[in-house]
């Protein structure tokens, strides 16, 4: 089995959340995605995307379709709902307050060691 | 999609969630094989990355919600496959559960009936008992005080929170339809079926202008005799029905099951009516009192308004009511002492559902640990702790219901005989029947059990070293699981030493108090309540000549050698009690020591075979005219006079109601268990006074002469001689009746009757325990040996032989039965304790029975563990080096 993910708890859902709400995209399409956009500094645990995914549509913050993809096969298509925008925007929210809090953290413990 | 929409189409749930991964593994497979991975590689490194499909597949499973109803409805077909697979198993685990079940459901049926149901009238928590209250009554020996009529009339007018109504027991003979018959009436105000909120069967209640004196003499019938004499015929409503020579009109009928201080009364009639003098003082509290609150109305309120009434009633009538007041409590059924004895059989019949539960629970740890590597593969397949611990937790859910619904069944059918079986009549037996309370803790018992004996296993479940497992085959781990399993076998078999020992001293004390003197002679004598024609009760020196006449044609009867009458006799029928003094220094009336009253006539003491021990018994010296005579037992005389002489001595006893309350004691008797052989030496009031009939003054004798029995002793078997006294006794008119006819040995043998039962349910009980016991030794051992096996084979190649190979299993029994008995024995004495405080009459623990109760024990379980030793004795070498 892979290692678990080297992710802080609850962010594969912030991310997801993000992705998807770029527009409607299947699981697939996700977990490219992140890979990309995270250049390989965080692993993306394929196997935790897809309960996740399922966690999400049934919290109701994401709603799926089936449609065709361009090659013609069908696809489960995830968008994001009202609920799930604004769960995107308050997680994020406090995520950035949270790094920017640690950020100063951080550098503050820098100065003093000099 | 709600959660029962994604329950209800799970199929397609399942068919998208297939299609959604495999859409994945497809792309994310081509993908690879676009940049050049060789196809068979593409699919692996597609699989591995999702983390194995059907890992995700669980965890998609998870997510959804749905998963606990899912995997409860899986888990139930899978658990009632493996039942079916292992039929034997099964019945022998539902059985021995629905044994358990069943018995304690019993039990719990009674106890509910008897004491936890509330009483059979609408808004019962809304009624209360009105007790008068004295600091002269002594409610310790007599109980609660009853109220006296006129108190009870001003206590009625004057309550804005309380509705009452009274009602006085009597009792008379009634005649008009075929033989004369003695019955127990109660006398009762109008408005007592409207306080309870009950309706009658039949006709109407009495009206407020019948209850007083001077009006129309009316009845009401209690459903039974209605039934008994009527045959439910409602042309008795406006007939004429004679009681102690006075016309009643029928005018309604109780119904069925109706109660009066916990006994159905025969007949009713309304308490306004009676003109009997004592009805007039205040001096004398027969009517018991029951009353409702009124809407809005709290008990504390009801009491202090209650509180207020008796003092002012003190102040008005000083020599009668000075401290006297009233009391409230809820009104709670009367049920006598049964209480401990029922809770005692319900604790002990709990242990035995503890062993059956012990025994299903070895049976299932043995069954998890053959299922070992099936579970390892479960959890290879992606199943988590907790989804297996749920899974056998089903599993045994499902065992203990089964068994459950087969024990309410068996308990359905069993109460019933139970409660036949119960020696006398059980209070409120009518209550007795199964409901939701019943139900709910027949459920209760079985998921607990249920629980009980499938945790051990469920928490066995392997996790870790999952490829030892599923290489090893399981005997790997077999080690740890024997002190699991042993501790089941000793737990049995310490609960199965506690059943079994209090059964043995059970036993014994049943033997030592059956080995008691009674104090008489209780061979050939037959005691039998008596009616006088009621002609002849009016006119005291009528009725006793009639009592004279009666003594006299009964001793003509064939067969009967000596004949007496008698107020209360021996074996807790009936008892009068007074406080007596040995000067006229009296003090108050709290204070005095207490003995039994008997009346008695002259023969008394012949019929009995009581031993004269000093002076003489009462004879024709003894009359109205003479100083009132009494005779003591041994145990007043002992009390009061310690080595002096009594004879000659006197007694005060102020509350006889005789002109003076002087007595001469003219002998001493040999004292009699009047309170039964297993009851007398704990009784509260031991001492005993005899008084002569013929003493009695004019204003006792009515009272006294409906109370009155005779004893007879007979020459032949006495109740042969019943058709005989029968006929002698009727009387000119033919109205005097023989009533509650019984033998004394029947008396004496009953008033063992309660710790005869206990012994029979225990007995039964600690079989029980045994037979099971041994089950449970005995599988565990054969499961044990079993794994043993390649061992043992090992063992015998070396050149064990089987002997030595019989003696490996028996010592290991061996330990087990050891320390069982060591952990019963400390468990029976604490239980023996527990008996001592509940029955009456129990003899302590003592070493005898141990000696003779526990061999018993350890032959029944060597013998079962010398089975599978036998069969371990006989295993071939070769084959089971070659098994696994």
């Amino acid at each position: 089995m892979n290692p678990k993910s080297d992710l802080p708890q609850g962010t594969l859902d912030l991310l997801i959340l993000k992705v998807v709400a770029l527009g409607p995209v299947h699981g697939y399409a996700i977990a490219q995605r992140l890979e990309q956009v995270s250049q390989h500094v965080v692993q993306v645990p394929q196997g935790s995307l897809y309960p996740a995914l399922h966690r999400l549509e049934n919290r109701g913050l994401l709603a799926a379709d089936w449609k065709d993809t361009e090659t013609g096969r069908e696809a489960k298509f995830y968008r994001l709902t009202a609920k799930g925008r604004a769960q995107l925007e308050t997680e994020a929210e406090s995520w950035e307050r949270l790094t920017q809090a640690v950020a100063l953290i951080l550098k503050l413990s820098a100065g003093g060691a000099e | 999609m709600n959660w029962w929409q994604r329950l209800l189409r799970r199929p397609e749930m399942e068919e998208k969630l297939d299609k959604e991964l495999q859409f994945h593994l497809d792309q994310h497979t081509n993908d690879l094989i676009v940049r050049g991975v060789s196809p068979s590689e593409a699919r692996r490194r597609a699989r591995m990355s999702i983390g194995g499909p059907e890992q995700a597949k669980e965890e998609c499973r998870d997510a959804r919600g749905t998963r606990w109803v899912e995997d409860f409805w899986q888990d139930f077909r899978y658990a009632m496959r493996m039942l079916r697979q292992r039929p034997g198993f099964a019945a022998v685990a539902i059985l021995t559960l629905a044994l358990g079940v069943g018995a304690s459901t019993v039990m719990f049926t009674v106890v509910n009936g008897v004491l936890l149901r509330p009483l059979p009238y609408p808004q019962p928590d809304r009624l209360v008992a009105v007790h008068g209250h004295s600091d002269g009554w002594r409610t310790d020996l007599f109980g609660e005080q009853n109220v006296a009529y006129p108190d009870f009339l001003d206590c009625q007018r004057g309550s804005r929170s309380l509705t009452m109504a009274g009602s006085l027991f009597d009792g008379g003979t009634i005649s008009g339809s075929g033989l004369p018959e003695y019955v127990d009436f109660q006398e009762i105000t109008s408005n007592l079926f409207s306080v309870l909120q009950v309706s009658l069967a039949q006709g109407r209640a009495f009206l407020p202008e019948e209850d007083r004196t001077g009006a129309a003499p009316v009845m009401i019938l209690g459903y039974s005799f209605w039934q008994r004499h009527f045959g439910g015929r409602l042309d008795v409503l406006g007939a004429s029905l004679s009681l102690d020579d006075k016309l009643y009109t029928v005018v309604g009928i109780a119904p069925p099951g109706f109660r009066l201080r916990d006994s159905e009364p025969d007949v009713m009639t309304p308490l306004g009516q009676d003109t009997a003098r004592f009805l007039q003082s205040r001096n004398a509290h027969p009517i018991g009192v029951v009353a409702r609150l009124q809407p809005g109305a709290t008990i504390a309120a009801a009491q202090a308004e209650m509180h207020l009434i008796g003092r002012d009633l003190a102040e008005q009538y000083k020599d009668t009511n000075v401290d006297r007041s009233f009391v409230l409590q809820r009104l709670r059924p009367n049920i006598g002492d049964v209480g401990p004895t029922l809770w005692l059989l319900l604790g002990a019949v709990g242990l035995v559902l503890l062993i059956a539960c012990a025994n299903v629970a070895s049976l299932l740890l043995a069954r998890a640990i053959s299922r070992e590597r099936e579970l390892a593969m479960r959890v290879a397949l992606g199943a988590g702790r907790g989804r297996l611990v749920r899974q056998c937790l089903t599993e045994s859910a499902v065992l203990g219901l089964s068994g459950g619904v087969l024990g309410v069944g068996l308990a359905a059918w069993g109460f019933r005989p139970f409660v036949a079986l119960w020696p006398g009549t059980l209070p409120r037996v009518e209550e007795v029947q199964l409901d939701w309370r019943v139900l709910l803790f027949a459920l209760l018992v079985s998921l607990l059990s249920g629980f009980l004996f499938g945790l051990a296993p469920a928490l066995r479940a392997p996790v870790h070293k999952l490829g030892e497992v599923l290489r090893g085959g399981g005997r790997g781990v077999a080690g740890s699981s024997r002190r699991l399993h042993s501790s089941f076998v000793v737990s049995e078999l310490a609960i199965a030493v506690v059943l079994l020992v209090s059964a043995g001293l059970l036993g014994r004390t049943l033997l030592h108090l059956s080995s008691l003197d009674p104090g008489m002679n209780v061979r050939n004598v037959l005691v039998t309540r008596m009616a006088l024609s009621p002609s002849t009760l009016a006119d005291p020196a009528k009725t006793r000549a009639a009592w004279k006449d009666v003594l006299e044609r009964a001793r003509r009867v064939p067969g009967v050698q000596s004949v007496a009458t008698v107020d209360t006799f021996p074996m807790r029928e009936g008892d009068n009690e007074q406080g007596y003094w040995t000067s006229a220094d009296l003090p108050p009336s709290n204070k005095l020591p207490f003995a039994l009253m008997t009346c008695v006539s002259p023969d008394y003491l012949k019929v009995m075979g009581i031993s004269l021990r000093k002076g003489r018994f009462f004879d024709d010296r003894d009359s109205l005219t003479t100083t009132p005579a009494v005779v003591i037992d041994e145990v007043l005389a002992q009390n009061a006079f310690g080595n002096q002489d009594p004879v000659g001595k006197r007694l005060w006893i102020p509350e006889m109601g005789y002109a003076s309350n002087v007595f001469e004691i003219v002998g001493v008797v040999g004292h009699v268990r009047h309170w039964g052989l297993a009851g007398d030496d704990q009784a509260r009031i031991r001492a005993q006074i005899y008084y002569p009939f013929s003493q009695l003054p004019d204003g006792l004798v009515h009272r006294w002469s409906q109370l009155m029995s005779i004893a007879v002793r007979t020459e032949i078997p006495p109740l042969a001689e019943v058709a005989s006294l029968r006929s002698e006794l009727k009387g000119s008119a033919g109205d005097q009746v023989l009533y509650q006819v019984r033998t004394m040995e029947q008396l004496v043998s009953d008033s063992l009757a309660r710790q005869r039962f206990i012994l029979l349910l225990f007995g039964i009980f600690a079989g029980l325990a045994l037979v099971l016991a041994c089950i449970g030794i005995y599988g565990v051992l054969a499961y044990l040996t079993g794994q043993r096996v390649p061992e043992i084979g090992i063992r015998m190649a070396l050149g064990a032989r089987p002997n030595n190979v019989i003696w490996l299993v028996l010592r290991q029994s061996l330990a087990m039965i050891l320390i069982g008995i060591a952990l019963g024995t400390a468990a029976a004495l604490a239980a023996s304790r527990v008996l001592q405080r509940l029955v009456e009459g129990m003899q302590p623990a003592e070493i005898s029975t141990f000696a003779i109760t526990i061999p018993v024990l350890v032959l029944a379980a060597m013998f079962a563990s010398f089975l599978p030793a036998r069969r371990a004795s006989r295993v071939d070498p070769v084959i089971a080096l070659r098994q696994d």
